[in-house]
């Protein structure tokens, strides 16, 4: 019962002919502007930050992600905003645009499995975003090194690197999340409000409904609250909850990345503190062991959104 | 199957849910044929097309395309069959001469070759002076063309094009329907469908009439004519000659002429009786200037059909087309 031949049959050209489609669009120009606005306004933004407050940081370069200045949020604050927006905008009609364009079931007739098709748009969408992300990154590299004139360390440009593929892997969440809800819905609108709704709720209201629900959950100790600290069940509970959402993991990756002496991601009591030397940086691989459950958390997200979007669209029927 | 049938069908039958949408319908093509599916929406016609391009699961019965099993080796079908989909779309930023790029690369031809199938493809329909045009711009019927082009560079066996007329001007049909005769021309067997009986039945070698997912009647426009309407030849002569119409009544199998202006006969016959009324005019020393024979309306056949069997009629509402 082996079906014949590959399904990566017409992988590579689907792909291609995605990344040369999404390039040229007007869409994907237009999110690459405002990404370049935000990207050199921040960087300028930090670099007045910085050269106040200088001279003994070892990771100065990473600054430029992370410093803030009021009201002006940081770059990775934006970074985490326009992923999912641009994710979702390059892929909410991959499927159902075939479908209106009446283009699907031709593109099928071709000795090609629909593997090909999907596995081909998703890969495609991502290279994009990856080549959008790479440009930033190497953009804001650079204006720092021309705005502050001192260059980065090895170890600052690997965090900057982990940064930068984490940053890719996030944004894969939003893509097979939109191509799923494009294979779903079957007007493109639809698709692109579904996705856009699911995005707002996990980025804006989850993180608050995570501590409501937690409170109701396991309502915090008078005892506690007497000594004003929080109840630990709750606390921890919280966060659970709020992992559930991929813009939570993604912050929490960042923070351990891109801040060296980020010791551990959540509530730890004072005994795990025992011989710590507070505020002194980790070394990257335990920066990254300490956010790597988080990592796999947003790889297994992608890859079970796209399975269930690959499980629908084979068997959907390809007539228009 | 022999060697001649490109495609057979046998006991094919889809169904969604309780719903059956093809019943038990066994047909085959043979080579160089012009096979055409017609009846009205909703019928069954585009399903049993799907099928055959294994592009929806079958239900039951068998198929073989070109000896391939389209369930089991979709690649085997899907790369000698051509298919022109009911309302065809291409990616209209792109040109014709880009998209058919695309398709060729899917397929997997190297670049000389592509780019020597494309100019031809576009070149037989027509097409060569819009290659380098955004399909955005092309007409309806400029469409259909390209789709025709699509089948002609992937240089298939069997060409399947569904409801290939619907929407077009009657020039633009004329056109896409000398197309399609030229790949009957060049040995490519070609299943069509459409509801637009008159069109169709210039073209066909053979017709299948569906109904509610069956297959009512099946063969030659004139066997069918003659099984439902139960007429014979309607022969039409024009004439000049005394005592011409009273010859012809003569002639073996004519059982009735009638006057239908100044030197125009008809005669009803239950063979062709062509050649025979031909030599009676000349033998009279007449002057023949017209002499043809009615082939029965697909249309009349089918009207016909379902007026005498009600209860097989197609009902309004019952499954929904493509």
């Amino acid at each position: 019962m082996r079906r014949e031949g590959s399904a990566f049959n017409g992988l590579g050209v689907v792909m291609l002919k995605e990344l040369a489609d999404h390039l040229t669009s007007i869409r994907f120009i237009i999110l690459e502007l405002i990404v370049m606005l935000i990207a050199v306004g921040t960087v300028w933004v930090a670099t007045q930050q910085i050269k106040d407050t200088v001279a003994e940081d070892p990771f100065l370069f990473l600054k430029f992600f992370t410093t803030s200045n009021d009201p002006l949020p940081s770059f990775i604050f934006w970074l985490s905003l326009l992923v999912p927006v641009m994710a979702i905008g390059l892929t909410f009609d991959a499927v159902n645009g075939e479908h209106n364009r009446r283009t699907l079931s031709r593109i099928l007739s071709q000795p090609i499995y629909r593997d090909a098709l999907l596995f081909g748009k998703f890969l495609g969408a991502l290279m994009t975003l990856a080549i959008a992300l790479v440009v930033l990154w190497l953009l804001v590299i650079g204006l720092g090194l021309l705005f502050i004139g001192i260059p980065p360390g090895g170890e600052e440009i690997a965090r900057a690197f982990v940064f930068l593929l984490v940053t890719i892997v996030y944004a894969g969440v939003w893509l097979s999340l939109a191509l799923l809800f494009s294979i779903l819905f079957r007007s493109a609108a639809t698709a692109a409000l579904a996705t856009l709704g699911l995005w707002l709720f996990f980025y804006v209201i989850w993180p608050v409904l995570a501590g409501e629900l937690a409170t109701i959950i396991v309502p915090p100790d008078p005892r506690y609250a007497a000594l004003g600290l929080q109840t630990p069940g709750t606390v921890v509970l919280e966060q659970i909850l709020a992992r559930l959402s991929p813009s939570t993991l993604f912050g929490e990756i960042v923070v351990a990345i891109l801040d060296p002496t980020t010791r551990a991601l959540g509530p730890i009591y004072l005994s795990q503190l025992q011989g710590a030397v507070l505020g002194a940086p980790l070394p990257l691989g335990a920066s990254v062991l300490i956010a790597w459950p988080q990592i796999v958390g947003l790889i297994a997200t992608t890859i079970i959104l796209f399975v269930i979007g690959y499980v629908v669209f084979q068997r959907q029927e390809v007539r228009a | 199957m022999s060697s001649d049938t490109v495609i057979e069908a046998k006991g094919l039958t889809k169904t969604y849910g309780r719903a059956v949408a093809v019943d038990h319908i066994s047909f085959s093509v043979g080579r160089g044929e012009i096979f055409g599916l017609l009846g009205p929406n909703g019928a069954g016609k585009t399903t049993t097309i799907l099928m055959l391009l294994g592009l929806t699961d079958i239900s039951g019965g068998e198929v073989s395309v070109l000896g391939f099993n389209p369930a089991r080796e979709p690649l085997s079908v899907k790369r000698r069959v051509g298919y022109l989909p009911d309302t065809v779309g291409f990616y209209d930023q792109l040109t014709a001469a880009d998209n058919l790029r695309y398709t060729a690369r899917l397929i997997g031809f190297r670049f000389a070759e592509r780019e020597k199938r494309i100019a031809e493809a576009l070149e037989q329909v027509g097409l060569s002076d819009s290659a380098d045009h955004a399909v955005g711009t092309f007409s309806r019927g400029m469409r259909q063309r390209l789709g025709l082009a699509e089948i002609l560079m992937k240089g298939a066996q069997i060409a399947i094009l569904d409801e290939p007329t619907s929407g077009l001007d009657p020039h633009a049909t004329t056109e896409l329907l000398s197309i399609i005769r030229r790949f009957k021309a060049e040995g490519v067997s070609v299943l069509l469908s459409s509801h637009l009986l008159e069109r169709v039945q210039s073209v066909c070698d053979r017709v299948a009439l569906f109904s509610a997912g069956r297959i009512a009647l099946m063969g030659t426009v004139s066997e069918l004519g003659r099984e439902v309407l139960g007429a014979g030849y309607v022969v039409d002569i024009e004439a000049e000659g005394a005592g011409l119409a009273d010859r012809l009544a003569l002639i073996p199998g004519v059982s009735g002429v009638e006057q239908t202006g100044i030197g125009k006969l008809r005669l009803h016959a239950d063979r062709d009786v062509r050649p025979e009324a031909a030599a009676e005019v000349v033998a009279m020393r007449g002057r023949l200037k017209y002499l043809g024979v009615q082939e029965p309306s697909l249309e009349a056949i089918y009207n016909h059909y379902f007026e005498s069997k009600p209860d097989e009629a197609p009902k309004e509402g019952t499954r929904h087309a493509a």
